[in-house]
This record gives structure tokens, C-alpha cells and sequence, in this order.
């Protein structure tokens, strides 16, 4: 009787999801080519030689330099926003409240690739909304985008401005189950809001903290459409991030390749994964 | 359910400090934030109904000089926006309904029904929530191009027509419809399909309205497969023409960007505007659990 209920799903999860998943592991092992994909069956199994080529690659060593960086930082810098949000709307606003959640939410439900496009304009060089204002200050700006030194960093701000919403709803969500009482026991005890906040909002947050660093995390490990769009990984590589490069691996046709760099990506979430989980672990 | 909804709203009643009034530097410090966030959007919009070369002019202006329309009916004229559009619907509607039937029955079964293997199942299914989308793309457009998909709709919908979060929320939810319920309908010689049909999915309303709005948002705004699998104009979504008319080899049109921008992002805002409610909620639903 219940395997009628799991049957539908299950067909399209086997034949589109963990079917897929296995053969990308197995493929990731064959010299598969785009030529071969009326027929990838008649691939070659090359061992651990796709893994190899790949880590010995000096654009996978880039791309991977590159996502590090954009999750090491994007990651605590997204999460300080939103949780700085969340304390913000949970100080007993009333007036406005409503509209304010709506406003940081905003960018979370657009879609990336229109965000993407206009942020390429607001960080023109010189017709950018950006520095139009910052040369009423009488400073010049830089190419945000197409300087070396730069144009990393501003993805990395794009992204937090798009995300830092949707760590606000998880993080306010967290905040309300903490009873008041905590909160008016300390202010009666002498503790300042500072000390409220490390003593009691933090230590209690950790759980709703470590799911929005897991979820967050995930999702940055993979960033693609930001780069493709505004940069498409220039200059010189300096945006180049991991999903990017096994896509444009994939469109040169090396199959096997792709695959291989998808599972090091695959890896590289799980271990993020565990370290976050060990970072956030609540001492008993 | 109804056990739930007394102990949150105490809780929001304490929540945080609260001494009077709010102090006016946290009003202003959130209406800077407020300000950088839409910000964005306001000068997007304003963009889109200026000429290309005000766009392009040094200082850039906030308020158009000459306000046209102009953009927009290029975009039908001249881009087949109108085509984008209907396509994105037809996929994300199609890709919806797939998961709010398909996840709903199967969150059924792992709730309320036993059968061997069942917490082993969502275990694999929830895990496939960690493995990244360029994984299994490459099999996908594999398989997609020997069913003789690719550039179809049907190559757009299928691979995604069930996923794994959807069970995740189906199944929380389910789970907290009590058991009596279900029980005084079997004992009516109530069969599980009519259980399902006509007791639990209309409970489910608020789930289901989350998950309906969540799908289609992730679906409209969905990129790297139809990247791939749309190759001709009259397939592609709307994300997908705007991102290769931005990074095409021609000229681009900054102007035209910009309303092809509004295009994809005002339908979305006002559903959101409207149904905010059921954004955040199910967030709520699925991370504080």
C-alpha cells in the first residue's frame, strides 16, 4: 500500500537523481567525450587519471583558490548581516516591521541572473551607479569588476546583499525561541546588551547559527551564475570559481573531466559540512 | 497543529529585550539598510524606461530625462520576450505541480504509513539536498539527449519534477496531523488513497501553499539547465536570454538589459509582496525543526 504512494516519486528520484549521481561517479573514472554520447557505453575506464589532471591543472588550483576565498569570506560576512538584521527587527520594532522584512528579503526572491546584470551596471567603471556617487565625493573609483584586485571582492559583497534576507528569517525564526525571561533575569543581574547578546543570544542560536552556515555554505561552494554573467571568471581568472570551470569544461566537451571536478566539488562541500557541524557543536 | 500555534505566539510576545520604545538610531541604522537593498531595484526600474545613451552618459543620472516606454516594446518587437516569458511559465508551472503532487504522496507514506526501508529512503533523499547541481548535469543532458529532449519542454520539466526538499516539508507537516483522524477514517472503511485525496491534502493548505510558491520561485529563476539543454530562441526562459543577451557578442543594449531585468523580476515581486507570509514561513517550517 505504501510503496503506491513512494512509487511516482521514486521512478523520476531513480532515473533523475540517484541514477545520475552514480553514473557522474562512474564517468568520472572513463575518458567519456561529448562524441561518445550516442554511445557511452564504449568509454575507457582511465582510472584515477581525471582526478589527476585536474588537481595538477593550474586553472582548477585557481578556481579552487578563488571559491575557498569566496566561502571563508562570504560565508561569516553573509551571516554577520542577517544575524545583525534579525537582532535589529527582534529589538520590539513595531512600527514598519513588516515592511522592513519585506525590504531585506527583496533580493533572495529575484532572480540571480537579473540581479547579476544590473549589479554589472551599478559596478561600471565609469557610467556605474557606484562610482557616480563616489565621484561626488571627489574619489575615484576603481574597476570594480574588471580590476584583478577587485573584482573577487565585489561578487563576494553582491552575494552577501543578496542572501543576508534569507539568514534574517532563519535567524529571527531562532531568535523567538528564546524565552524573555533569560533576557529580563540578566538585565536585572547588571548585564549590558553586549553581554546579553554573547551570553545568552549566541550560545542559544547555535543550532538555527549552524544551519544557516550549512545551507549558506552549500550554496557557495557552488556559485556560478554571479561570475558567468558579470565577469565570466575575468579578469585573468580572478573570478574563476569551481562550478564555472567544470562548466566550461563540460561545453569543451570533456565529460569524464567535468565529472571529475564535480565530485572534488561534491567532497569539498561534504567536508565543509563536517567542519561546520564541529565548529557549531553545542559543549555539553 | 493546534498544540504549535499557542507556544510560538508566546514566544514572539517575549521576544527580545523590549524597554518601551526603540531607540530612533535602530530605526535609522534599518533604513539605511532597507535603502541599500532595494536601492537596486529602484535605480533598475528607473533604468529601464531611459535611452541607452543616458545609460551610458558620465555622471550617471537616478531620475530619466526623457522617460520612454520604448524598451519594453522593443523587447517584444524585436526580442521574442513574449515566447521567454510563456516558456518559463509552462516549465515552472509544470515543475510545480510534479512536486506538490509527487513529494506530498510520498510525505504521506514516510509520516503515516510503515513499509520496510522507509527511514533508510529519506535518508538518501535528504542526503541528494547536499550534492551540488553540476554533478548530475552531465548524466542528465546524456540521458536527456538519447531520449531525443533536449531543446523540448519535456527536456526542461522532467529532471526536475520531484526533489528532495519537498518531501522534507511534506513530511513534517504530514506528521503533525494527528493519527486520530486518520484512524476514524479507516475504521469508516475510508481506503489510504481517499485518506489522502480528501483528509490530509486539504489540511495541508499552508504547506502546500509554501511549497507551491518556493517550487515555482526556484524554477522561474533556475539557470544552468535550460542554459544547456534550451539551444534555440523560441526554448529559451527568461533567465536564460537575458544572461546571453548580456554576455552576447554584440553590442550589448544596457537599456534593453534593464527591462528584460524588470520582466524577469516583477512578476515575482508582486507574488511576493502579496504572499510574503508563506516565504519566511516556510522557511521557518523547515529550518527550526
Amino acid at each position: 500500500m505504501a510503496w503506491s504512494f513512494a512509487l511516482p516519486f521514486l521512478l523520476l528520484f531513480t532515473v533523475f537523481m540517484a541514477g545520475p549521481i552514480m553514473v557522474a561517479l562512474v564517468t568520472s573514472f572513463t575518458d567519456l567525450r561529448v562524441t561518445d554520447i550516442r554511445n557511452p557505453l564504449s568509454v575507457d575506464f582511465v582510472g584515477l587519471e581525471n582526478y589527476l589532471a585536474v588537481l595538477g591543472d593550474a586553472r582548477f588550483q585557481k578556481a579552487a583558490a578563488n571559491t575557498a576565498v569566496f566561502v571563508l569570506v562570504g560565508v561569516p560576512l553573509t551571516m554577520a548581516l542577517g544575524l545583525a538584521a534579525a537582532v535589529g527587527l527582534n529589538q520590539g520594532i513595531v512600527r514598519f516591521r513588516t515592511f522592513f522584512r519585506v525590504g531585506f528579503y527583496l533580493p533572495v526572491v529575484t532572480s540571480i541572473v537579473a540581479i547579476a546584470v544590473v549589479w554589472r551596471l551599478l559596478l561600471g567603471t565609469e557610467a556605474g551607479l557606484i562610482n557616480g556617487i563616489l565621484a561626488g565625493f571627489g574619489i575615484d573609483g576603481p574597476g570594480w569588476l574588471t580590476d584583478e584586485r577587485y573584482a573577487l571582492w565585489s561578487i563576494i559583497a553582491m552575494a552577501a546583499w543578496r542572501n543576508l534576507g534569507f539568514l534574517m528569517v532563519i535567524f529571527l525564526a531562532g531568535l523567538q525561541t528564546i524565552p524573555g525571561d533569560l533576557y529580563e533575569a540578566a538585565e536585572v543581574d547588571g548585564a549590558n546588551l553586549w553581554q546579553r547578546f554573547k551570553g545568552i543570544t549566541l550560545p542559544l542560536m547555535r543550532p538555527t547559527l549552524l544551519f544557516g552556515a550549512v545551507i549558506t555554505g552549500i550554496g557557495y561552494v557552488q556559485f556560478f551564475e554571479e561570475v558567468f554573467v558579470m565577469t565570466e571568471g575575468g579578469p585573468l581568472n580572478a573570478t574563476l570559481s569551481l562550478a564555472l570551470y567544470a562548466y566550461d569544461q563540460f561545453s569543451f566537451g570533456n565529460y569524464g573531466y567535468t565529472a571529475a571536478i564535480a565530485f572534488i566539488l561534491f567532497l569539498a562541500i561534504a567536508m565543509l559540512t563536517v567542519v561546520q557541524f564541529r565548529l557549531f557543536r553545542t559543549e555539553a | 497543529m493546534t498544540t504549535v500555534a499557542p507556544t510560538r505566539d508566546s514566544a514572539t510576545a517575549h521576544a527580545g529585550p523590549r524597554r518601551g520604545g526603540s531607540a530612533w538610531w535602530l530605526y535609522l541604522l534599518l533604513i539605511i539598510g532597507v535603502i541599500l537593498l532595494v536601492g537596486p531595484f529602484i535605480w533598475m526600474v528607473l533604468g529601464s524606461i531611459k535611452t541607452t545613451g543616458e545609460l551610458r552618459q558620465v555622471p550617471p543620472t537616478w531620475l530619466p530625462k526623457n522617460p520612454t516606454l520604448s524598451n519594453y516594446t522593443d523587447l517584444l518587437d524585436r526580442l521574442s520576450f513574449a515566447r521567454f516569458f510563456l516558456n518559463s511559465a509552462i516549465v515552472a508551472a509544470a515543475v510545480t505541480a510534479g512536486n506538490v503532487i509527487f513529494c506530498s504522496m510520498l510525505g504521506y507514506a514516510l509520516a503515516k504509513l510503515s513499509f520496510p526501508g522507509k527511514r533508510i529512503l529519506f535518508a538518501i533523499v535528504l542526503g541528494t539536498l547536499m550534492v551540488p547541481a553540476i554533478v548530475t548535469f552531465m548524466p542528465l543532458f546524456v540521458l536527456v539527449a538519447n531520449l531525443g529532449l533536449v531543446n523540448t519542454h519535456a527536456g526542461l520539466i522532467l529532471p526536475f519534477l520531484v526533489g528532495a526538499f519537498g518531501v522534507f516539508l511534506m513530511r513534517q507537516f504530514i506528521g503533525g496531523i494527528p493519527d486520530e483522524l486518520l484512524d476514524a477514517a479507516r475504521v469508516d472503511g475510508a481506503g489510504e488513497h481517499y485518506i489522502f485525496w480528501r483528509i490530509v491534502m486539504p489540511l495541508c493548505g499552508p504547506a502546500i501553499a509554501t511549497l507551491t510558491i518556493l517550487t515555482f520561485l526556484g524554477s522561474w529563476n533556475s539557470f544552468l539547465w535550460p542554459l544547456v539543454v534550451a539551444n534555440t530562441e523560441d526554448m529559451y526562459t527568461l533567465p536564460v536570454a537575458i544572461a546571453l543577451f548580456a554576455t552576447g557578442q554584440q553590442e550589448t543594449n544596457v537599456a534593453l538589459l534593464m527591462a528584460g531585468s524588470v520582466v524577469v523580476i516583477l512578476p515575482v515581486l508582486i507574488v511576493f509582496i502579496f504572499l510574503q507570509r508563506y516565504f519566511t514561513q516556510g522557511i521557518a517550517m523547515t529550518g527550526i525543526k
